[in-house]
């Protein structure tokens, strides 16, 4: 069913579920109260090791008038790098800004403040060629592939026309052809001849998504920015997906940006992980220690949320609606705290501290910190399972 | 337990110009008082036609060719015998429809009409289905919310100033409107992060507790079901392929897809493995195979594949096929890669070792 007058324009409003009482009441004007407190840590990123610095974000904000002059701060002071041949997981639930992100770092949306830059280059360019370089430089894979390709255009022509804007050196139509097949063949569309002609109709999901990863390499990246690239597929194709996304960052050493809410393919596809809630980054660390013993108390319930196939006789199941810790469970109506932490309005630790000073990112290891002021709490919790 | 939902051989096709796609193929799926059965498959494997078929709601070209649907609810047979959803006239159809089975619908953002405020949607369906005033119904819709637990000055937000949970969550209150015996929920969670995920399946689980319904859970999330549902069903390609307990299907799952899908999430806890996932796609539904639907795909298949007849057998070999309570034993269409005791072929998700490795990291 469409929704003919509703349509909200998608670049006035961050996330749909940012704004769950858009307009006056819940989004008060975000103001100084909420910065961040204390210096922000410098964490080295465990991705680093896999090769050099592509993209790199530094303390990047976006602030949003939403009208009547009230705000919404979708991005908070979020600094991290990608790094060639590397994947860096940006996780989170709807409406905590990762998206945004993705879209600061495209150039689709500009910050408010911050900094980006590309191989060392600052990034400060709109529309003209140095964007062009900059787009075919960074790619960008959307999150569905059944509306990201025009439905009234062939898989070849949607091929095509990158190949042709990004790739000046390819002349004549013998050559563009046998660039879009070989591109086709490179994400193992195969034969390439079949699916060139066909519609996006014509496809299965995971056809359409291998198509859209097609057009993104079209232009010969080198960073994906790959936003939720698998949540509408199906389970039995995700990890095909993701497999064939890990293959495409080895062979062609691209800088990756994986962006989920399911930390359980985090775990599985990155080197790092950075964890976001409400528009900052709460936690960030190697994949395998923050899924594994993880520091804040959002990065805890987000684990503790995510279905458990070895927990058989589950608390789901004797109806034990508490799992998620102290009062965390019916949390999720509530939205970030405008002020202080902005998971105080859900956290179970929280204090007047939380509630009134919002905590920077702490060092926990050279490689690992976690905004909370509660961090030993939050410890003791996790040690004890009742998270 | 007594089975509430019978349905049995159910075959539906979409007559297209280029000939019939057989969605569902000979089906038999039941459904007891008081059980969550989770049936689960990829998109397109026949799982939302399944349910819709066998509650009349399907349109041409859509055609149920065989089978039946028994009900048994309380109110329907108390003093008499089940009766067939497939032959009931409209009038009798409209009585049962929301009264005893109920259906949550996929994706709660279209199912809700952005034009009405979430109060007269939810009056529209108490209204269409009780005879109560006014006042009364009011009165319910507002209780309904306090079920889902949304706060009542909800009641006049419209739909797009809901979170996608709360959507759901209305969805979920509209389909209880009536005290429905069956509730159907097609996929009720596949839009939301996973934190509002679980809120909402303890709530159904709640809820199913106070209010004593069935629930038929369809999703594509097999490992959301395991930890969910009583039994599932797993499909494939308009077949069902394996039945069980949902431990049975976790610690010894007998069909190769089943074994395929366990391996294809990836797990939070416990050590790191390979995955394998399921390479290849699902058939043509145009043009049937002999055999077994998955042979394409399938890592075990051998020339006798082509000559199964689909029909689910007994993973034990007991000689009881159904067990004392119908439809609860570990059934499986797949006679050539039968456990015989112990655990399948290939290095397919086994419990057990996560647990202890488990507690090793995590403390």
């Amino acid at each position: 069913m469409s929704e003919p007058g509703l349509s909200v324009p998608a670049s006035s409003l961050p996330d749909n579920d940012a704004v769950p009482a858009a307009g006056s009441s819940a989004a008060p004007a975000v103001n100084a109260a909420a910065e961040q407190v204390g210096e922000p840590a410098v964490v080295r990123s465990v991705a680093a090791a896999r090769g050099p610095l592509a993209l790199e974000a530094v303390d990047l904000n976006k602030v949003f008038q939403l009208g009547r002059g009230a705000t919404l701060h979708a991005v908070r002071n979020v600094s991290f790098g990608l790094y060639r041949g590397a994947v860096v997981a940006l996780v989170g639930e709807s409406g905590s800004g990762k998206s945004t992100v993705a879209k600061l770092l495209a150039g689709q949306e500009r910050p408010t403040s911050g900094r980006i830059t590309l191989d060392g280059e600052p990034v400060n360019v709109h529309g003209n060629h140095a964007f062009r370089t900059y787009k075919s430089q960074v790619q960008y894979v959307f999150q569905d592939p059944f509306s990201s390709l025009n439905p009234v255009h062939t898989v070849g022509y949607a091929l095509d026309r990158p190949v042709k804007l990004h790739q000046p050196e390819v002349k004549g139509g013998k050559a563009v052809t046998a660039a879009v097949n070989a591109l086709l063949e490179q994400v193992r569309l195969t034969p390439a001849a079949q699916f060139v002609v066909k519609y996006p109709h014509e496809l299965s999901g995971g056809q359409r998504q291998r198509v859209s990863f097609a057009r993104a390499l079209a232009a010969r990246p080198t960073v994906l920015l790959a936003d939720e690239p698998v949540s509408m597929l199906d389970v039995s194709i995700r990890l095909e997906m993701l497999n064939l996304l890990d293959d495409l960052r080895s062979r062609l050493s691209l800088a990756l940006l994986y962006i989920t809410h399911d930390i359980a393919s985090a775990r599985y596809f990155a080197d790092e992980v950075l964890v976001m809630y409400g528009g900052q980054i709460v936690e960030r660390g190697p994949a395998e220690e923050v899924t594994q013993n993880p520091a804040h108390p959002y990065t805890q319930l987000l684990i503790a949320s995510a279905p458990d196939p070895d927990n058989l006789g589950s608390s789901l199941k004797s109806g034990n609606v508490t799992q998620g810790g102290a009062g965390a469970g019916r949390g999720a109506n509530v939205g970030p705290a405008a002020e202080g932490c902005p998971f105080s309005t859900r956290c179970p630790l929280a204090d007047d501290k939380c509630r009134r000073e919002n905590p920077a990112l702490q060092l926990l290891a050279p490689t690992r910190a976690a905004a909370c002021w509660r961090l030993d709490e939050a410890a003791s919790l996790q040690a004890s399972g009742s998270i | 337990m007594s089975p509430i939902l019978e349905i049995s051989d159910l075959s539906v096709a979409y007559r297209t110009p280029g000939g019939d796609v057989r969605a569902v193929e000979q089906v038999n799926l039941t459904l007891n008082a008081g059980e969550v059965v989770g049936l689960c498959g990829e998109s397109g494997s026949g799982k939302s036609t399944l349910a819709y078929g066998a509650t009349r709601l399907l349109r041409p070209p859509a055609l149920v060719t065989s089978g039946s649907v028994r009900y048994a609810g309380r109110r329907i047979t108390s003093g008499g015998d089940p009766v067939d959803l497939l032959t009931m006239n409209h009038r009798e159809l409209r009585k049962m429809r929301w009264r005893e089975i109920a259906i949550v619908f996929q994706s709660a953002m279209n199912a809700l009409n952005p034009v009405l405020r979430v109060q007269d949607q939810l009056l529209d369906a108490v209204q269409a289905h009780l005879r109560l005033p006014r006042s009364e119904a009011r009165e319910k819709v507002a209780t309904l919310l306090d079920l889902v637990g949304i706060p009542r000055n909800r009641l006049r937000s419209y739909p797009h100033e809901l979170s996608g949970g709360m959507r759901q969550r209305v969805m979920i209150a509209m389909a209880l409107a009536a005290d429905p015996e069956v509730v159907l929920m097609d996929e009720p969670t596949t839009a939301l992060d996973v934190v509002v995920q679980r809120d909402i399946l303890a709530q159904i689980v709640e809820l199913k507790e106070t209010l004593g319904f069935s629930v038929l859970f369809i999703t594509h999330d097999l490992s959301l079901l395991l930890e969910l549902a009583d039994r599932i069903a797993v499909m494939y390609a308009g077949r069902l392929l394996e039945t069980g307990t949902a431990d049975a299907i976790m610690r010894s799952p007998a069909h190769p897809y089943t074994q395929g899908l366990l391996n294809s999430f990836p797990s939070l806890r416990g050590p790191r493995r390979e995955l394998a996932g399921i390479p290849g796609s699902p058939p043509d539904l145009r043009d049937p195979q002999p055999g077994c639907p998955f042979i394409p795909r399938c890592t075990h298949a051998v020339a006798a594949c082509a000559e199964v007849d689909m029909s689910l057998i007994p993973v034990s070999g007991r000689a009881e096929p159904l067990g004392p309570v119908p439809g609860v034993g570990h059934l499986t269409a797949c006679p050539i890669v039968l456990p015989q005791g112990g655990a399948p072929q290939g290095g397919t998700a086994q419990g057990g070792a996560p647990k202890v490795s488990q507690e090793g990291v995590l403390s």
